[in-house]
C-alpha cells in the first residue's frame, strides 16, 4: 500500500522529499507553542479551505472536470452542519453532524454528477452546469429571510446567514483554537496521503487516462462514467468537508460563501498552484490564502483584484501553474546535479582503477 | 463458427447513407480484411461494430449475443479490442503507463510487471518506456496502440488502418505480429488500404463500395476480380 505514496501522478519522491514533508509537519505541529492564539486561529481558518482546493485538484487536474460547484457542496455541507448541529442539540452530536453533512454533500454530488456525466455533459458545459447549480443555491438561500424558512429550530435567515450552531465538541470539550488547528493538520495529512495513494493506484491510472482520452479509456474496457462520478463525488465531498468545518469554526454561514466570487476562488488557487499535482495545490493554496487574508486586512477589494491578476498571469505565463512549475524546476535541477555527481564519481573510480593497473 | 455477425446494418448521417444494408460475418480464428476505396464506409462499419456509432437499422452479434445496444466498454469486456485509425494513445502519460492502464484490469503485481516488460520488448519500445507517448514518432504511436489492444488478450482484435504512417519494414513487421497472434487463435478484423499488407495477412476479404458490400471471398478470388480492380481505379461507381 505504502508504495502508492509515490508514482507517476505525484511530484516528489524519495528520502529528501519525505524528509522535507516531515520537517514541515513538525514545524506545523510546534507552531502553536510559539504563536499567539489569534494567529493559530487564523491558520486553522486557512487550512479549512485546503480540502476544497485538493478536491478541485482531483477533479480538474487529474480527472479533467472543471467544476465551478465547489462552493455548492461547501454550502450544502455548511448549512447541513448548522441544521444538524442545532437540531441534534450540540455536544458530541456535532461530530455526527459533521460526518452526516459531508455525506449529504456527497449524495448531492452523486445525484448532480450522475445526471451530468450520464447525460454526456463535459468540457466547458460541465463548468457552466456546476456554476448554475451554485448560483441557484446562493440565490435560493438569499431569499430565506422569513420565519417560515426553518428546519426544526434552525432558521436559514436569508442573507444574514444561519447562526447559533455549536462548534465541534467532544463531551464538554469544544474543539476551538489550538485543538481545531491540530484537528485541521491531522485531517489534511490524512486527506493528502489518501489522495496520493488514490491517484497512484490503478483507479488513479484510469482517472488520468480518462482525462487524457476518454474514448481510448472506454476502448480498454473501462466504464469511464463510473470513474468520473467517483472523482466528482470525492472532490465534492472534500468541498463539503471544508464547508462543515467552516461553519463549526465560525458558528455561522451566509449565502455569500457560496456565490460567484466565492465560487471563483478555488479555481484561482488551484490554477495558480498547478492543478496537476496535489502537493503543488496544497502548498500554493495555503500561500494564496495566507496572502489574501493578509491583504484583506488592508483592503478586500485589493485582495480580490490581486486574485484576478494572478489568474490572468497564470493563464498567460504558466498555464500549468506557478508552484508546480517551480517544483518541476527544482526536481530537474536536483536530478541533473545527481547525474553530474554520479558521472564524476564514476570517472574518479575509472581513474583510480587505471592508476592501480 | 461466426464470431461477429453484422445483419442488415445501415448508418445514415442526415441525408447521407454511409453504410447500407450490410451483412458481414467474421469467423473465429481468421484474419479478415475489409477493403475499399476512400469513402466506401469501411471506418463507419468498423465504428458500428465497436459501438462508437449506433446503427440506424440492423443488428450486430458477437459470439451469438446481440450487442447492438451495448456501449463500447461492454463490448471490450466481452472480448473485443480495438486500435483506431489515428493513433489514440494517452499522449501526456509515459509509454509504460499507457501499457499499464491496458493491462491492469487483467493482471496485477509481478504478473502485470512481467507482461508489461514483454510487451514493451515486443513493440521495440523498452528504451522509450519513460518517454511521454506524445513524444513518440507516428509509427511508434501506432505500435504502442497495437500493444495496448493486444494487452487485453482479446478474442477479436479490430485494427483500423494499423500501418498508416509506418515504413515498409515496420509494416511488414506488423503483419508478422498479427499473423503470430492469429496463429495462437486470435481472430483479427483489419480495415486497410495497403494491398501489400492485405496480401501478407488476409485469409478472407470483404470489399465495400459506396457503403455496400461489393465483393467477398478468399484473398485470391478478390485479387482476380476485375470489378474490384476497377473500383480501386475509379472506373465503377456502383455495383
Amino acid at each position: 500500500m505504502l508504495k502508492l505514496l509515490e508514482g507517476p501522478q505525484t511530484l516528489g519522491r524519495g528520502r529528501i522529499f519525505w524528509s522535507c514533508f516531515l520537517a514541515v509537519l513538525a514545524g506545523a505541529l510546534i507552531y502553536p507553542l510559539f504563536a499567539d492564539s489569534y494567529d493559530v486561529g487564523n491558520f486553522a481558518y486557512f487550512l479549512i479551505w485546503i480540502f476544497m482546493a485538493l478536491g478541485l485538484c482531483l477533479m480538474w487536474g487529474y480527472g479533467g472536470m472543471l467544476s465551478f460547484g465547489q462552493t455548492f457542496f461547501f454550502g450544502i455541507a455548511g448549512y447541513g452542519y448548522g441544521v444538524l448541529a442545532i437540531n441534534m442539540g450540540g455536544g458530541t452530536a456535532t461530530i455526527a453532524a459533521l460526518v452526516l453533512s459531508v455525506v449529504v454533500a456527497m449524495i448531492a454530488a452523486g445525484i448532480l454528477g450522475y445526471f451530468m456525466i450520464w447525460g454526456g455533459i463535459s468540457g466547458i458545459f460541465f463548468g457552466i452546469v456546476t456554476l448554475s447549480a451554485t448560483l441557484v443555491l446562493a440565490f435560493f438561500l438569499g431569499q430565506t429571510a422569513g420565519p417560515e424558512w426553518h428546519i426544526g429550530p434552525a432558521r436559514l435567515n436569508g442573507f444574514n446567514g444561519m447562526k447559533g450552531m455549536d462548534p465541534l465538541t467532544v463531551g464538554s470539550f469544544d474543539i476551538e483554537g489550538s485543538a481545531l488547528y491540530y484537528l485541521m493538520i491531522a485531517l489534511i495529512v490524512i486527506v493528502y496521503i489518501a489522495l496520493r495513494m488514490l491517484v497512484n493506484s490503478s483507479i488513479g491510472n484510469v482517472i488520468v487516462a480518462t482525462r487524457e482520452n476518454p474514448q481510448r479509456a472506454e476502448m480498454l474496457g473501462y466504464d469511464v462514467r463510473k470513474y468520473q462520478l467517483l472523482t466528482f463525488v470525492i472532490g465534492s465531498g472534500l468541498a463539503g468537508l471544508s464547508g462543515a468545518l467552516y461553519t463549526s469554526w465560525g458558528q455561522f454561514i451566509t449565502p455569500s460563501s457560496i456565490g460567484l466570487p466565492a465560487a471563483a476562488m478555488p479555481i484561482v488557487w488551484v490554477a495558480f498552484s498547478g492543478r496537476n499535482d496535489l502537493t503543488a495545490t496544497l502548498v500554493g493554496s495555503f500561500l494564496l490564502l495566507f496572502g489574501f487574508q493578509t491583504i484583506t486586512v488592508y483592503s478586500q477589494q485589493a485582495a480580490l483584484v490581486l486574485m484576478g491578476v494572478l489568474l490572468l498571469a497564470t493563464v498567460m505565463l504558466a498555464p500549468q501553474g506557478f508552484v508546480l512549475g517551480i517544483g518541476k524546476l527544482v526536481v530537474d535541477w536536483w536530478s541533473r546535479r545527481r547525474r553530474r555527481d554520479e558521472g564524476t564519481a564514476l570517472a574518479d573510480t575509472g581513474r583510480l582503477q587505471s592508476d592501480e593497473t | 463458427m461466426a464470431l461477429v455477425e453484422v445483419k442488415g446494418v445501415s448508418k445514415r448521417f442526415g441525408g447521407l447513407t454511409a453504410v447500407s444494408e450490410v451483412d458481414l460475418t467474421v469467423n473465429a480464428g481468421e484474419v479478415h480484411c475489409l477493403i475499399g476505396p476512400n469513402g466506401a464506409g469501411k471506418s463507419t462499419l468498423f465504428k458500428l461494430i465497436v459501438g462508437l456509432y449506433p446503427p440506424t437499422t440492423g443488428s450486430i452479434f458477437f459470439d451469438s449475443t446481440d450487442i447492438t445496444a451495448e456501449r463500447p466498454y461492454a463490448r471490450v469486456q466481452r472480448g473485443m479490442s480495438i486500435k483506431m485509425q489515428a493513433p489514440s494513445v494517452f499522449k501526456e502519460l509515459p509509454v509504460r503507463q499507457n501499457i499499464q492502464v491496458a493491462l491492469q484490469e487483467r493482471l496485477s503485481g509481478a504478473e502485470c510487471a512481467a507482461e508489461e516488460e514483454r510487451l514493451l520488448a515486443l513493440l521495440n519500445l523498452a528504451e522509450d518506456s519513460g518517454k511521454l507517448a506524445g513524444a513518440l514518432s507516428h509509427g511508434q504511436q501506432q505500435w504502442l496502440e497495437i500493444g495496448m489492444a493486444l494487452a487485453l488478450q482479446p478474442q477479436l482484435l479490430l485494427l483500423d488502418e494499423p500501418t498508416a504512417g509506418m515504413s515498409p519494414e515496420e509494416t511488414y513487421k506488423t503483419g508478422e505480429l498479427i499473423k503470430s497472434f492469429n496463429a495462437q487463435g486470435m481472430t483479427v478484423l483489419v480495415v486497410e488500404h495497403d494491398m501489400a499488407f492485405v496480401r501478407q495477412v488476409a485469409q478472407r476479404v470483404t470489399v465495400l463500395h459506396l457503403g455496400k458490400i461489393f465483393a467477398r471471398g478468399s484473398l485470391e478470388a478478390i485479387l482476380e476480380d476485375e470489378k474490384v480492380a476497377e473500383i480501386y481505379l475509379g472506373k465503377t461507381h456502383a455495383h
